[in-house]
């Protein structure tokens, strides 16, 4: 699959209907109307009547255009991004022709020009909105985080307290440590997910839920840890790695009678840290567990939503084995 | 002592080690033996028959055969033990168990509800085999990849993919492969609706696997009006009959059939 491209907050239309837009985007117009009035007339009293002089060229298309893409908002905001922008651009240039039919003769400009200007204000004002949106979309961002915030299958919950149950006659002391481990997991669930982890913490987290795989699968798991040169003060956002482990054991060791290799390899190269699991495939049962692409796209989004282009996720099948490729860069705690 | 001879089926040995705990301790209330176990389908197939037990429990989630298929080859035995089905989480099977009336229980189970659900066992009257094979059928969600034939004391299985040909006679259906050939207690008919897709009908008393059709020839005994057609499958040197009425449906859909 191809590395993570998309930023979800930006690509997205300003919506047209949103009072802060419609603001944002008169005084824009007006304030380039008046570094262009100031531009050209070198007398301060001359400035004004220039600047009201183009105004009767602009302000007609530019409310004319606020109004339409009032109207047009719903569907221009269901567009994709490129296609929208070109769609509001055409609109505003066409706008312009129009009031220039109208008001042509108050102002002296051609209508060559005007169309022109219009375009090219609207493609600055665009380019403008989008900037703005990036730089404040912070806030959309944790949002978005929190909502995907990684949960945990209720096929584990349940399996892992019922073998908790199984053992807790037995083996009093194991079933206090599994308890203990899935504990320790469920406060790594319910954490916000805004801030980065250490890798340690990370690597720790699925030790525990390996272990508590282990305890349930007996020997049809059988795990197999690469981790020397791991860089344990790396950060990375928290539950990208458990996740992956989760879906290696669910989807390539469960559906098995014998024994499953699961194998996580984490190391540094550089600048990069790279993660890699890997585990048995099972073409015939991969249409009945459903659910691993939703966990890799989640993952996917989370670790974009920090890293931006940075960040790699690939996922493969070679031969009779599954492997999932993590690539963040290396930056320890600074 | 009248025991309640119980079969567990989990792959977690720690799953099926709890279920004995709990029988141990609702002993007051129920005597119960644990007459054998499995941690998968094909090992319930091999070791359920010759248990005699009277209840299996049995894990939905098991790896190899899914749970509602193997309860559906297990029913084909005589004296077939009664089955409640075990689940950690699984909300399409609940709801085809709560629609189908047939028993089940969510882990981790606890010792009244295991006590509560064998006892129901005990006190309800056992549905015919058919009667149960037919919840069964509608709580399934795919098509089988076995067929069973139960005999006295073991489940033989036949792998789908292998069946050449199923031919009704009287109340049961033969089936065909290429090692040989077993009898099984199926409607036709049902065969016909849950395998469309593999199996073809060629004689209203006749499926066909499609994919075993090498082609079609003219039957010997062809007169000149219309003839007669029959199929011949891979493998196989029996030639069989294609009836009048479903050669121009079998002709519309297999683009390999010749004039």
């Amino acid at each position: 699959m191809p590395s993570i491209r998309q930023n979800p907050q930006a690509d997205a239309l300003p919506d047209f209907r949103n009072l802060g837009v419609t603001a944002r985007v008169l005084i824009v117009v007006n304030l380039l109307a008046a570094a262009a009035a100031l531009l050209a007339e070198r007398d301060w009293a001359k400035t004004l009547a220039v600047f009201v002089g183009n105004a009767a060229l602009f302000e007609p298309p530019l409310v004319a255009s606020l109004i339409v893409l009032y109207a047009a908002a719903p569907r221009l905001v269901r567009m994709p991004y490129w296609l929208g922008s070109a769609l509001v651009i055409v609109l505003v240039v066409a706008l312009a022709a129009g009031t220039h039919a109208l008001f042509g003769e108050f102002v002296a400009a051609s209508l060559l020009r005007a169309l022109v200007l219009a375009g090219v204000t609207a493609a600055v004002v665009l380019t403008y909105l989008r900037l703005h949106m990036k730089a404040h979309s912070p806030a959309l961002a944790e949002a978005r985080l929190q909502a995907l915030q990684a949960r945990i299958r209720p096929h584990f919950l349940f399996n892992s307290l019922n073998a908790v149950l199984g053992l807790i006659r037995r083996d009093p002391r194991r079933a206090e440590q599994t308890l203990e481990d899935l504990s320790d997991l469920f406060r790594a669930l319910m954490s916000d997910g805004r801030s980065l982890v250490r890798l340690a913490e990370e690597i720790a987290l699925i030790e525990r839920y390996a272990a508590i795989e282990q305890l349930r699968l007996g020997e049809r798991l059988r795990m197999s840890w690469e981790l020397d040169n791991a860089p344990m003060d790396a950060m990375l956002p928290p539950l990208v790695l458990q996740p992956l482990v989760e879906n290696a054991i669910y989807h390539g060791v469960e559906p098995g009678t014998g024994i499953g290799d699961v194998l996580v390899r984490i190391e540094r190269r550089g600048d990069r840290v790279l993660a890699a699991i890997e585990n048995p495939w099972h073409a015939a049962g991969a249409g009945g567990r459903a659910g691993n692409h939703m966990a890799l796209d989640n993952i996917r989004e989370r670790l974009m939503l920090f890293f931006d282009d940075e960040a790699r996720l690939e996922s493969r099948v070679e031969g009779a084995r599954y492997r999932v490729e993590i690539e963040i860069p290396y930056r320890s705690r600074a | 002592m009248n025991e309640l001879r119980i079969f567990i089926a989990d792959d977690e040995p720690l799953a099926r080690g709890r279920l004995k705990e709990l029988l141990a301790d609702i002993r007051g209330e129920l005597a119960s033996a644990v007459v054998g176990e499995a941690a998968g389908g094909l090992e319930v197939i091999d070791r359920l028959p010759g248990s005699g037990a009277q209840v299996l429990l049995l894990d939905i989630q098991m790896p190899g055969m899914g749970g509602i298929e193997l309860a559906r080859h297990v029913c084909t035995l005589e004296n077939a033990p009664a089955i409640i089905f075990v689940t950690a989480h699984d909300r399409h099977a609940v709801e085809a168990f709560e629609l189908n009336a047939l028993d089940y229980l969510m882990k981790p189970v606890r010792a009244e509800r295991l006590a509560s659900a064998l006892k129901k066992v005990l006190a309800a009257v056992p549905a015919a085999g058919r009667e149960r094979i037919e919840q069964l059928e509608r709580a399934a969600t795919g098509a089988r990849e076995f067929f069973s034939v139960a005999e006295r004391n073991r489940i033989v299985l036949v792998p789908v993919g292998e069946v050449l040909f199923l031919k009704a006679e009287l109340k049961y259906v033969t089936l065909r492969t290429k090692a040989g050939e077993h009898l099984i207690e199926e409607p036709l008919v049902a065969i016909e609706r849950e395998f469309a897709e593999r199996f073809v009908r060629v004689h209203r008393n006749c499926l066909v696997a499609r994919a075993a059709i090498r082609g079609f020839e003219r039957a010997a005994d062809s007169g000149e009006e219309e003839p007669h057609w029959n199929v011949v499958l891979e493998g196989l040197a029996e030639r069989l009959p294609v009836s009048r009425r479903q050669w121009p449906a079998l002709k519309s859909v297999l683009p390999e059939a010749k004039e």
